[in-house]
């Protein structure tokens, strides 16, 4: 009889989950959909068509857009993921303070508008003209601290006997470190890029407020077209988005699949 | 013997420079003197022509608590404290489920839930435009089906905010509950019941309080970046229905009172500190319980 309960149980619990499925990705499915409809019109089907995706590859503002982001996502990647790397290394080798660790991760838990809006007010204070460069500067803090943390998860694993030999057998602490610690931190730091970099592709808020005038990044571009209204190009950029930011995803999960692995199996 | 634990002791202060230095200035530059300002301007003047006079003031806070803006500072604490106890009673059961899968499913599953949130936020509110549409699919859906004849007003509604809110940070929710959930596995769920407990009572004086943690901390992803959200209601509100974060976000740009935005956005970041501290209690109450416990 227990075991009568527990399927009912299991059964309703899982009907909870398969609600929070349908959420997730109907919405995202109708976008798909929509973008292959030929008339464009959420209202009606016009048959099968890759038009919008022409359209969107004929636009060469929002091509514009997105190399301005994937410029603007690889520096603050190639920066971050540098700062990101060592803070990991600085926090769990070096100075080992609850304090400081609180005070360094706290960037991700503030919300976005307060960053914005305080880095807006910094730049103009300093005079610091508003574009690339602080759209970069703005980035890179909160990427970093994400990096730190992914790569202070793979440290926790950290053998550190391996070093101990490697200096045993005569290298020395920088041939050490380039040649033993950063491979074997290799796919955390991996994973941690691929975050920064999807982070700061996506960051929309952030970019707003520092971009100025004449910086058009690939999610603020977005933003203008929807507030001017739905247009079916947006369908097919939703699409190709999703179907980016989905195999990039998949990419860093196979990267970290063992540690990953090893927190959900425990 | 001195001289060489002086040279280690000074090897250790070096590599934490080396390590730490570059990280923790872009951190002070980039983050802490930019959140002192915004602490700092808010107690300035608004200039003549939009800039900032340096003359302390309190008038950006009195000026907060005028009815008008109240009214939005409580709407937007009640959307965000909505979001996140629907977010919080859909997800929970979600996560039980994934947590008491066998190991090799649980993976997957989790991942299903992951993947929407890496797209772009704007992406995910869009696809809400389509559906609330007044020719939108819900529209068209409940009209079709004859529950409704006239099409409903949707988009520019607390309800859509919701919605919209709740449909970008609901990963955020599942993930601390899963870990939680299943970090406590069965063994104290099974001493309950075998201490004659039913299941509906070990759930709430086992199950709930010991997986807490993971409450509190999916509770906080979700209703901090709720609270200041200005994307969201800006889309879905339609200008009808605005957030805290809209009124942040006109000061700086069309009211360009950036004092008064300061001071607007200080508020998020106290109501933000608290529950932080709020959360640190708990935590520390509970490991207390735990090591009395062990």
């Amino acid at each position: 009889m227990a075991r009568e309960v527990g399927r009912r149980r299991d059964l309703a619990l899982g009907a909870m989950l398969a609600v929070v499925y349908l959420f997730l990705y109907a919405p995202i499915l109708v976008l798909v959909g929509l973008s292959f409809n030929a008339s464009g019109l959420p209202t009606a089907w016009g048959g099968f068509s890759t038009r919008w995706y022409h359209e969107l590859l004929a636009s060469s503002d929002i091509l514009a857009a997105l190399r301005t982001s994937a410029t603007i996502a690889l520096v603050v990647t190639a920066v971050s993921t540098t700062l990101g790397t060592l803070l990991a290394l600085g926090l769990e080798r070096t100075v080992r303070s609850t304090v400081l660790d609180t005070l360094v991760f706290l960037p991700a838990v503030v919300p976005d508008i307060v960053l914005a809006i305080g880095l807006l007010s910094s730049f103009t204070l300093l005079r610091i003209t508003l574009g690339f460069q602080t759209v970069v500067m703005a980035h890179v803090v909160f990427d970093m601290v994400f990096v730190a943390a992914i790569v202070r998860a793979r440290l926790g694993y950290f053998d550190r006997s391996i070093e101990e030999a490697a200096q045993d057998l005569g290298a020395s602490r920088l041939a050490t470190f380039l040649r033993v610690t950063i491979p074997v931190l290799s796919p955390g730091i991996v994973a941690g890029a691929l975050i920064a970099f999807t982070l700061s592709f996506d960051e929309f808020i952030i970019a707003f407020f520092t971009a100025g005038p004449r910086v058009v990044t690939f999610p603020i571009r977005i933003y203008s077209m929807i507030r001017f209204g739905v247009t079916p190009v947006v369908n097919a950029i939703a699409t190709a988005i999703l179907a980016l930011s989905m195999s990039l995803v998949l990419l860093a999960l196979r990267l970290t699949r063992r540690e990953v692995r090893r927190a959900v199996e425990g | 013997m001195r001289g060489h634990r002086g040279r280690a002791a000074e090897g250790r202060w070096l590599s934490g420079a080396v390590f730490l230095g570059p990280g923790l200035t872009a951190w002070a530059l980039l983050f802490a003197f930019p959140v002192g300002l915004i602490l700092l301007y808010s107690f300035f003047t608004r200039g003549p022509f939009g800039g900032v006079e340096y003359r302390f003031t309190l008038r950006n806070f009195e000026r907060a608590l005028d009815p008008l803006f109240v009214r939005v500072l409580w709407g937007s604490l009640l959307i965000a404290a909505g979001t996140t106890v629907i977010a919080l009673l859909i997800c929970y059961p979600a996560a039980y489920f994934i947590a008491t899968r066998p190991a090799r499913w649980r993976l997957p599953l989790l991942v299903l839930v992951v993947l929407p949130f890496w797209t772009n936020l704007l992406i995910r509110t869009y696809a809400w435009i389509v559906l609330l549409n007044r020719e939108g699919l819900v529209n068209r859906v409940l009209i079709g089906t004859g529950i409704l004849d006239r099409p409903l007003t949707l988009l520019g509604t607390r309800l859509a905010i919701v919605f919209g809110l709740l449909y970008v940070y609901l990963p955020l929710m599942i993930l601390p509950l899963f870990s939680a959930i299943e970090r406590l596995g069965e063994a104290p769920r099974q001493a309950a019941a075998d201490l004659g407990a039913s299941p509906a009572r070990a759930f709430v004086r086992v199950t709930l309080p010991l997986t807490m943690p993971g409450i509190m901390a999916g509770c906080i992803f979700v209703f901090v970046p709720t609270l200041g959200n200005f994307v969201v209601p800006d889309l879905l509100g339609a200008g009808k229905a605005i957030m805290v974060g809209n009124l942040i976000q006109s000061q700086f740009f069309q009211a360009r009172d950036w004092p008064f935005g300061a001071a607007l956005s200080i508020s998020v970041l106290a109501v933000t500190t608290l529950l932080l501290l709020v959360q640190a209690r708990v935590l520390t109450r509970e490991r207390r319980l735990l090591a009395r416990g062990a």
